[in-house]
């Protein structure tokens, strides 16, 4: 067992708590609009430094470091202390780019990742459909070659973004004949296509991210797909592991879980502090043993990710899962905390923290559904994780 | 930065887990749970292995390894049930001896020939209005679940959590094993007349970086124990026909299984990370030991039900023995401290009460 990052990586560490220090009085406010001036500044700075797309080749618009995970964890450590403003995120930074420089065509990397990373290009993905969503495999939404062009026909669903895309990088079904996961192509698209209808989808916390997203003989230029067709399903898989890794960050539940302290230790109840009510404090001490061991569970996944021989297969499988229960039970845990005060919401004067503990346990749980949802993870573990076979397959519509 | 298990920490979990898949299977268990024979065997065995010795200096007859070894051993012994002597006399003894610089019987320790046992419960928590009274080094009183029947010394924490040592042959000692749901782990209680002792310590210190160790080191049991329900659970699940399919095929009982994976898996993280504190980060240790033995015996508790269930009928009976591994579990979740009792001094470490 060794945790030093090494001597070598305290001098790393001085640079990027300098640049902290320097910059945490003038960089963006929480809430600025995507597209900005100060946003964009703040994000071509952040690129400049190398405290974003740091690995990206600067060819393409990034930094161009050779890849090192510890670099990397230091720089989120040390953003993470003064909560600084880490720069742009969003499907097209953290899906689409790493898809493009794995699989994408020369062209595709010169002409999209630059504005993508520097935050000038917005994407959207076109995965679920009302038909696929955990068997996302069966999606019918149709593309047909017609000369020079595909024609696209069919409708996304849980599209986030969507409205203020430019571009959707989309899985369609362009080969009706084929075994369903060996007849999808992966498409790039613009959103101001003629036959592109967006209806919002309003969610539960009040905010319509979502979108439905109808397409009516969507024209679409025939190169403008990654990968050869039919291999959609094995691009879009490339991605999928890098979302569902990233959705439930152990150090944002402890982020989170610290506030909920400061909270037991505001609130007050009959005049008595919350943290000293022996069965809130056993429920918080609870939670806060969970997430030491997502968080020990998460340095080896980080360990192995530099030692290759170490296998953290089952570890990696469950944060998914784990992370996202955890987080709803901690935004919960706050609500209760505040008693009545714990409904406040929206312009309710009595409200804490801008109602972000009601909107996060809201939030939790889409989480918990959506990128797979907790059932579909309990599959994958059982079986790719502890080999226990498949459920028999019953008949089915189409052929695989 | 690395963080797993050395290539010797691998290569001494390989052995220890090829000797007690050897000499110390379900059937030797059963016996020792019987009464049939006791575990003095199994320990020498492990003595001359050096795990009596592990956390022992080499120049007092010991192999000096340190707590993230003693850790890899738990999760063995956890694993195959073991009856043995490891947490008392290997871990939390010389934990306080060392501490102490009481140096005398560490040799015989370290050679499995003298068993230290521990009587620490009515420091954690005294129950029953067993205490100790101290009189110019002679204890009277009572002692509650004390590990290890057939210990050769004790140490005995105080209320004030200055520890003793009491020789088990000396006049005034009654000791009466206590039976308990778990026959893996002999309890006794023990009945002190006027006994002669030798102070060990008065530094709190010492007792608490022996409470924490013992902690960690019965939660990597736990570890062990549960990953053992859970790879039987499986295994079982997965050759065990019902409506013509193997169970483990309905994804009922695979999400069982899933959740039971998901739970455990993080586990091992932590209580590695806890043995690597107790030996390198001193200053986190208590809050992890209190986390850590808490946590595992939540999860620890969930895996014991759940992989019951999963074997059906057949769990509940005596056939598969499947209830040694049950009990282990529900035995070390109330030693040294029940889960509320450790968050409560979880809280009081971050001076959250």
């Amino acid at each position: 067992m060794d945790l030093s990052f090494g001597p070598e990586y305290s001098v790393f560490r001085d640079k990027v708590r300098t640049f902290v220090k320097e910059h945490k009085d003038n960089q963006p406010a929480p809430g600025a609009a995507p597209k900005s001036a100060g946003i964009l500044n703040w994000q071509a700075l952040l690129i400049e430094q190398g405290y974003h797309s740091r690995t990206i080749p600067e060819e393409y618009g990034g930094y161009g470091a050779a890849p090192d995970i510890i670099e990397s964890r230091i720089i989120a450590e040390e953003f993470a202390r003064e909560q600084m403003n880490t720069g742009l995120g969003g499907q097209g930074i953290s899906m689409l780019t790493p898809v493009l420089l794995e699989m994408g065509t020369e062209q595709q990397k010169q002409q999209f990742i630059r504005p993508s990373i520097r935050g000038e290009l917005a994407w959207c993905q076109g995965y679920s459909e009302p038909g696929a969503g955990s068997d996302l495999a069966s999606l019918t939404t149709k593309a047909e070659l017609d000369g020079d062009e595909w024609v696209i026909n069919g409708q996304k669903i849980w599209t986030s973004s969507a409205h203020i895309a430019d571009w959707i990088f989309c899985l369609v079904r362009s080969e009706p004949e084929a075994p369903k996961h060996q007849g999808i192509s992966f498409l790039l698209f613009e959103m101001n296509t003629p036959g592109i209808e967006i209806r919002p989808l309003v969610d539960m916390t009040g905010n319509a991210n979502f979108n439905e997203v109808f397409f009516t003989d969507v024209r679409v230029p025939k190169h403008q797909i990654v990968g050869q067709r039919g291999q959609g399903w094995k691009v879009a898989n490339a991605i999928l592991g890098h979302e569902r890794g990233s959705l439930a960050p152990p150090d944002a539940a402890n982020s989170r879980l610290n506030g909920v302290i400061r909270l037991m230790q505001q609130e007050t109840i009959d005049g008595q502090r919350i943290i000293d009510n022996p069965v809130f404090r056993d429920r918080l001490m609870k939670l806060q043993g969970q997430v030491m061991a997502m968080q020990y569970n998460d340095m080896r996944l980080l360990s192995s990710r530099i030692n290759k021989n170490q296998d953290t297969k089952l570890a990696g499988m469950v944060v998914k899962l784990i992370g996202t229960e955890l987080r709803h039970e901690i935004e919960g845990l706050a609500i209760d905390v505040m008693g009545e005060i714990g409904l406040s919401y929206g312009d309710n004067p009595y409200i804490r923290g801008n109602g972000s503990w009601q909107h996060q346990y809201m939030f939790y749980l889409g989480l918990i559904i959506g990128g797979g949802t907790s059932q579909i993870q309990k599959n994958i573990i059982s079986e790719r994780g502890l080999g226990m076979p498949k459920e028999p397959k019953i008949e089915t519509k189409r052929g695989a | 930065m690395e963080f797993g298990l050395s290539q010797e920490q691998i290569l001494l979990q390989d052995s220890i887990n090829r000797y007690l898949d050897d000499q110390a299977s379900l059937d030797v268990v059963r016996d020792i749970a019987a009464g049939d024979t006791d575990d003095k065997t199994i320990w020498s065995g492990l003595a001359e292995m050096g795990v009596a010795g592990l956390m022992i200096p080499e120049e007092h007859g010991g192999v000096g390894l340190g707590s993230m070894d003693a850790v890899i051993v738990a999760e063995c012994l956890g694993y195959h049930v073991t009856p043995s002597a490891f947490l008392s006399s290997a871990v939390i003894a010389p934990s306080v001896l060392l501490s102490a610089g009481y140096t005398n019987d560490l040799a015989d320790i370290a050679a499995g020939t003298f068993r230290v046992g521990i009587a620490f419960s009515e420091a954690v928590g005294a129950r029953e209005k067993a205490g100790i009274v101290v009189s110019e080094s002679h204890l009277s009183g009572k002692c509650l679940f004390v590990l290890d029947a057939n210990a050769d010394a004790y140490l005995i924490a105080t209320s004030e959590q200055s520890i003793y040592l009491i020789r088990a042959d000396a006049a005034g000692v009654k000791r009466n094993q206590l039976t308990t749901v778990d026959k893996t782990q002999t309890i006794c209680e023990l009945i002190l007349e006027e006994v002669k002792a030798e102070l060990i310590s008065t530094d709190a210190n010492i007792y608490l970086k022996a409470l924490d160790t013992g902690r960690v080191i019965q939660a990597a049991d736990t570890l062990g124990a549960a990953q053992c329900m859970l790879d039987q659970a499986v295994a079982y699940a997965n050759q065990r026909e019902q409506f013509n399919r193997v169970i483990a095929s309905f994804q009922a009982v695979k999400h069982m299984c899933a959740e039971m994976a998901a739970n455990l898996e993080p586990c091992r993280s932590m209580i590695w990370y806890a043995g690597h504190a107790l030996q390198a980060v001193p200053e986190e240790a208590p809050l992890i030991a209190c986390h850590a033995k808490a946590h595992l015996a939540e999860v620890g508790r969930f895996v014991a039900k759940t992989a019951t269930e999963v074997h059906g009928g057949m769990g509940f009976t005596d056939l598969v023995g499947l209830h040694y591994w049950f009990k282990r579990i529900g035995c070390n979740r109330q030693l040294l401290g029940s889960p509320e009792r450790l968050r409560e001094d979880a809280a009081r470490i971050q001076s959250l009460n």
